[in-house]
């Protein structure tokens, strides 16, 4: 993970990179002069409080909504420059998976992972459904769910279809708000793994906000916490436990955080007795 | 990691093309007859119609094929795809594959499906038979029927219920649900129901006028509008404004779960939701008509002044002596039962919501639809019931 973090530091210029980021709501400050920096190839987590402004980052950096100053440069492009045919090529480079999955109700599940090829390809019918059908199987669903409709799935389901559509364009960088909220321990579990084995297959670069512990331990290769509008401060979970800054303990001092540090040090030790 | 996909627009789209760099097309050739050489982006923008060019390529002997992706600039799912359908069909006919000078990340997705378990066909949606649809469309059309009997039944319970036990009507709801549906709607009801009184004096007036009983443009304006035109109009527009607003209203907390939560409270949807929406109604839509009365009549005076010469105090005299009250009452009775009409099934339809943001769309079109076709019924019967007790 570490290894594959700094390699994605030699490959050269940032995947994502924000600059003097600043964004109020009238008089209350949800940002003030944040930067990060989001390199190619690595898992990167966004966490914090609620209200802290993980969401409206998230926002921001899918142009969904305008920072009131400050740069975001998204693979290369700054945002704030771009005009209406560069925005719906940069669209096409990343997929978001949204919290509560966002999918179309009037399509079925099959309809909505094929629709990004539809719109954007000159793909075939036939050939788009062979392929739709070949990402929900990607994401671990069944080749029955192709043809329900989004009601009629189960929330872990929800979230897997909305993987799949976020991954229908084949995008370079992926993100994924809150994946794993909602899911009972074992689908959770399955989304770690799925996260994971997207990076490796695909070299993509993921931006996640969660607040899952055991998905930040297993999975995330770089931590931001975000809190009092800017990062209060960012590395590998290892590294930000060992930082003291007040709003960075409370989020490992908690009984919750504890436990999974412990179980994550448990592991280690497996491994390495493993090993000898 | 692939290739530059960065450099998207069809070449086939020359406006997309204008405003990006274009990409490699993909391609196969064939340089030799057991050797494919591919070239370009495989990729969803770069493959086209390829696919189709590549189940054309005939394989016939089993042989052992090379295919080189050296060459191939860029490959993702999709081309991914498309290669193995064909390398199967080599597959298929006995041949063999050996794949040559494929970039180590481009291995790895090519591994990925080949290391499917079974490739299955997507799961194809059955086609319906004609007679079966025309069948299971029958039956759901009956069901609702029962379905709205039921509703109305239930309605009903909740309303002797309440009846009954006067201190568990909610008061606050049903003043507020007046509010929306009858006071807000004072200004669209008014202005209506005085174009339609100017329309119905305007048409009257040439006949009118022919035979020289201009004056009775008063018996004209008041009996087509106290009778007919003011309970209808009105109860058309409260089916289109509240009706809608009702359904929308319910469907969308069933969405949201808010309906099964209030059940869970032990509180009734029906008391809390639908009898207070039907109370409002019952108190408002007659005063609405009242109100469409006046000014229907007030519009069609001001036509008979200027196109007829009628003045207005010969217009009020004339309609004083002409209409009788029970005129007025046979209009304004209808009111109630327009109300419960509308109001029964708007929630109806809004409790028949499932699923998501389409579902309250269509349910609510359908309140609409099935209230303002039920109101029209209800004064057809009207009609016939009041020629048969002669009024």
């Amino acid at each position: 993970m570490q290894a594959d973090a700094q390699n994605g530091q030699r490959n050269g210029a940032p995947v994502i990179q924000i600059r003097n980021l600043s964004t109020r709501f009238g008089a209350h400050v949800v940002h003030s002069d944040l930067n990060l920096e989001v390199h190619r190839a690595e898992i990167f987590a966004l966490v914090g409080g609620s209200g802290s402004g993980k969401s409206t980052l998230l926002r921001e950096m899918i142009l969904l909504h305008r920072p009131d100053a400050g740069t975001i440069r998204i693979l290369g492009a700054e945002l704030a420059a771009l005009n209406e045919d560069a925005v719906r090529e940069l669209r096409r480079r990343w997929g978001v998976m949204f919290q509560h999955g966002g999918l179309f109700g009037s399509l079925n599940v099959r309809e909505n992972v094929g629709l990004p090829l539809r719109e954007h390809t000159q793909l075939g019918d036939a050939l788009i459904d062979e392929i739709a059908a070949w990402k929900l199987e990607l994401t671990g669903l069944a080749p029955e769910t192709g043809i329900q409709y989004p009601a009629e799935l189960s929330g872990g389901m929800l979230k897997r279809a909305s993987l799949a559509r976020a991954l229908a364009l084949d995008p370079e960088l992926l993100f994924l708000d809150e994946p794993t909220a909602g899911l009972d321990p074992a689908s959770a579990a399955g989304v770690d793994k799925l996260v994971k084995k997207l990076r490796d297959l695909f070299g993509l670069t993921i931006v996640m906000i969660t607040h899952d512990l055991d998905l930040l331990w297993q999975v995330a290769d770089r931590v931001a916490v975000l809190g009092a509008g800017t990062v209060q401060g960012i590395g590998s979970m290892d590294e930000l436990a060992q930082m003291d800054q007040p709003l960075i303990r409370q989020f490992f001092d908690g009984p919750r955080g504890r436990a999974a540090h412990a179980q994550q040090q448990e592991q280690t030790q497996e491994r390495s007795w493993k090993q000898k | 990691m692939r290739s530059n996909p960065s450099a998207a627009g069809q070449p086939t789209d020359s406006a997309r093309a204008a405003a990006h760099s274009p990409v490699t097309p993909a391609a196969i050739t064939q340089p030799h007859p057991r050797e494919f050489v591919l070239l370009g982006c495989w990729t969803a923008l770069g493959i086209d119609s390829l696919d189709r060019q590549l189940d054309a390529l005939p394989v016939s002997r089993p042989e052992q094929i090379v295919v080189d992706g050296a060459r191939v600039e860029a490959l993702d799912t999709v081309g991914v795809w498309v290669l193995q359908r064909f390398l199967q069909r080599v597959h298929s006919a006995g041949g063999t594959v050996r794949l040559t000078g494929w970039r180590a990340e481009h291995t790895k997705l090519l591994d990925l499906l080949a290391q499917r378990a079974a490739p299955s066909a997507p799961v194809a949606l059955r086609p319906q038979p004609a007679l079966e649809r025309l069948g299971r469309a029958a039956v759901a059309a009956l069901e609702q029927v029962f379905a709205l009997l039921n509703f109305v039944g239930e309605s009903a319970l909740a309303l002797a219920g309440s009846v009954a036990h006067p201190t568990r009507v909610r008061w606050r709801t049903i003043l507020h649900d007046i509010q929306g549906a009858g006071f807000n709607a004072l200004p669209i009801v008014g202005l209506l129901s005085f174009l339609l009184g100017i329309v119905v004096a305007y048409q009257g007036a040439e006949q009118l006028r022919r035979y020289g009983a201009n004056i009775f443009v008063a018996d004209l304006v008041g009996w087509s509008m106290l009778r007919e035109f003011a309970p209808l109009i009105t109860a058309i527009i409260v089916a289109g404004r509240s009706g809608s607003a009702y359904a929308a209203q319910i469907g969308t907390m069933t969405v949201t779960e808010e309906i099964d939560a209030m059940r869970t409270l032990g509180i009734a949807p029906l008391d809390v939701l639908v009898l207070p929406k039907i109370f409002a109604l019952l108190i408002a839509l007659p005063l609405l008509t009242v109100y469409a009365d006046v000014l229907g009549v007030f519009g069609g005076m001001i036509m008979a002044r200027a196109q007829l010469g009628v003045g207005y105090g010969e217009f009020l005299d004339r309609l004083v002596n002409a209409i009788q009250p029970s005129t007025y009452w046979l209009g304004v009775v209808k009111a109630p039962v327009f109300a419960a009409i509308i109001a029964v099934v708007g929630c109806f339809q809004g409790f028949l919501t499932h699923g998501g943001a389409d579902s309250v769309g269509r349910q609510t079109t359908r309140a609409v639809v099935q209230a303002i076709f039920l109101v029209i019924v209800a004064d057809a019967l009207f009609s016939i019931l009041f020629s048969i007790l002669d009024f």
